[in-house]
């Protein structure tokens, strides 16, 4: 594997391997403490994102490594009308491997394309997230000790949120997994997925109310209706309170389901369901560190047989 | 029937379905090439009905066809050398489409990098479902 782009880069037993090396960076982080001495990281992030870019710094910084980059397009030579491909190339010489923000669909991939060093997608527009998606299967496999034969409920925008198409994605791979599509049909999850999910014989279902199916759930994904993904501030405004998971509505989850948020929240989950054992969302951002220092050590090469 | 002379070098795009060759005449950039370019709209075809046909006479590497299986499966290609029919093609939906089709997605990179190559791969040949490398997005016939 030489880049990141999408979870599909990454085959099952790729996968898995990367999860057992996260597992051991968080059961041994003094092993991993000084393996990236010498090496850096570029934060490349053409649109802000303090939690993508902070779980990137802070996974090379734990390894011993260094950070550069920019936290924002306005920034960087992008305000003057550089290309991704010319800045990559720059980029290349500066650091050891990149983690790129930007809010063009693809435009990793295009970096991908001219650099010299390993690129992560780091999100790119209302396309891919894969370490997000690293980040969400290795706290299923943590804390509910499998990937493979469980129901999930995605709810929420899942027409925009990229993390939903990369975690639908790649959870397809594993065996028995069974998806529940919770959204308004204005933000129902794109095409281009369900046309996957057919082909492959895959059962999924897609309805408006949460309150139908919690009770069938596993795992509870639930995403934020994004500001940014609106080209009309009324349709915001309409739907952003549509999905909101509350206490009440729990009652009737089932006492094991995991509840996953990528974060940030706005009130998609009401603050008094963060004390319920269930709410999972806080140590999945723990989880994100480790998932991250595996990919880093992956790419670069330096990632040991555990 | 309408007879339009033969060419010496060149295409005929033949069995085009009936109202689609203006179509085809903008996504070959046929009026940007100085060259002699015949259209016949709505010509009697036992096999159709109706159909299109388009004459193109040019040196027969100017012109990039990969497009046409996209737009209409059905069409017959016949190239022309030294006035003589020299192939019979009927094109197979080619695997990747390079500089050929723009992504029309307003969030995809391939609207504002400079000198990007526009690649299309065929993801789903069953349904003939081309999608734009960089953001996935499908190519709609009517873009």
């Amino acid at each position: 594997m030489e880049h990141l782009m999408n979870p599909l880069d990454l085959s099952v037993e790729e996968m898995d391997k990367m999860f057992d090396l996260a597992t051991d960076i968080e059961h041994n982080p003094e092993k991993y403490r000084h393996i990236c001495d010498g090496k850096r990281i570029a934060t490349c992030f053409y649109e802000p994102s303090t939690r993508t870019r902070l779980s990137f710094e802070s996974a090379m910084l734990n390894l011993g490594g260094q950070v550069i980059g920019f936290p924002d397009g306005g920034v960087s030579s992008a305000a003057k009308g550089e290309s991704v491909a010319d800045t990559i190339r720059v980029v290349s010489c500066f650091a050891d491997i990149c983690a790129m923000r930007h809010p063009k669909e693809g435009a990793p991939y295009v970096a991908a394309e001219h650099s010299s060093i390993p690129v992560i997608n780091a999100g790119d527009g209302g396309h891919q997230h894969p370490t997000q998606t690293l980040t969400d299967l290795l706290t299923i496999r943590s804390m509910q000790g499998r990937l493979d034969n469980f129901t999930i409920g995605v709810c929420g925008d899942l027409k925009f949120g990229r993390t939903t198409h990369s975690l639908v994605n790649a959870l397809a791979r594993y065996e028995g997994v069974k998806f529940i599509f919770i959204s308004p049909p204005e933000l129902r999850i794109p095409d281009y997925i369900t046309e996957m999910l057919e082909t492959k014989g895959i059962e999924f279902s897609e309805v408006i109310r949460l309150e139908d199916r919690i009770s069938e759930l596993d795992v509870l994904y639930m995403t934020r209706v994004q500001r940014e993904r609106f080209f009309n501030e009324d349709d915001y405004v309409r739907l952003k309170d549509f999905y909101i998971l509350t206490t009440e509505k729990l009652k009737s989850a089932k006492e094991s389901m995991l509840i996953l948020h990528p974060l940030p929240r706005v009130n998609e989950i009401a603050v008094d369901v963060d004390s319920d054992p269930r709410a999972a969302y806080f140590k999945q951002v723990q989880y994100g560190v480790y998932v991250r220092m595996a990919l880093i050590l992956t790419l670069l090469g330096l990632a040991p047989e555990v | 029937m309408l007879n339009v002379g033969k060419i010496e070098e060149g295409f005929v795009i033949d069995h085009i379905a009936a109202g689609k060759s203006m179509q085809i005449y903008d996504h070959l950039g046929l009026g940007k090439l100085d060259c002699s370019v015949a259209i016949i709209k709505n010509a009697r075809s036992v096999k159709m009905g109706k159909k299109d046909i388009i004459k193109v006479e040019c040196p027969i590497d100017t012109l990039n066809l990969d497009i046409l299986p996209i737009l209409d499966r059905n069409i017959n290609i016949n190239v022309i050398k030294d006035g003589e029919i020299v192939e019979k093609r009927h094109l197979a939906l080619p695997r990747e489409i390079k500089n050929v089709l723009k992504c029309r997605n307003p969030r995809c990179i391939s609207s504002i990098e400079q000198g990007l190559t526009h690649v299309f791969y065929l993801a789903d040949e069953e349904n003939e479902i081309y999608r734009c490398r960089y953001c996935e997005e499908k190519f709609s016939e009517s873009d």
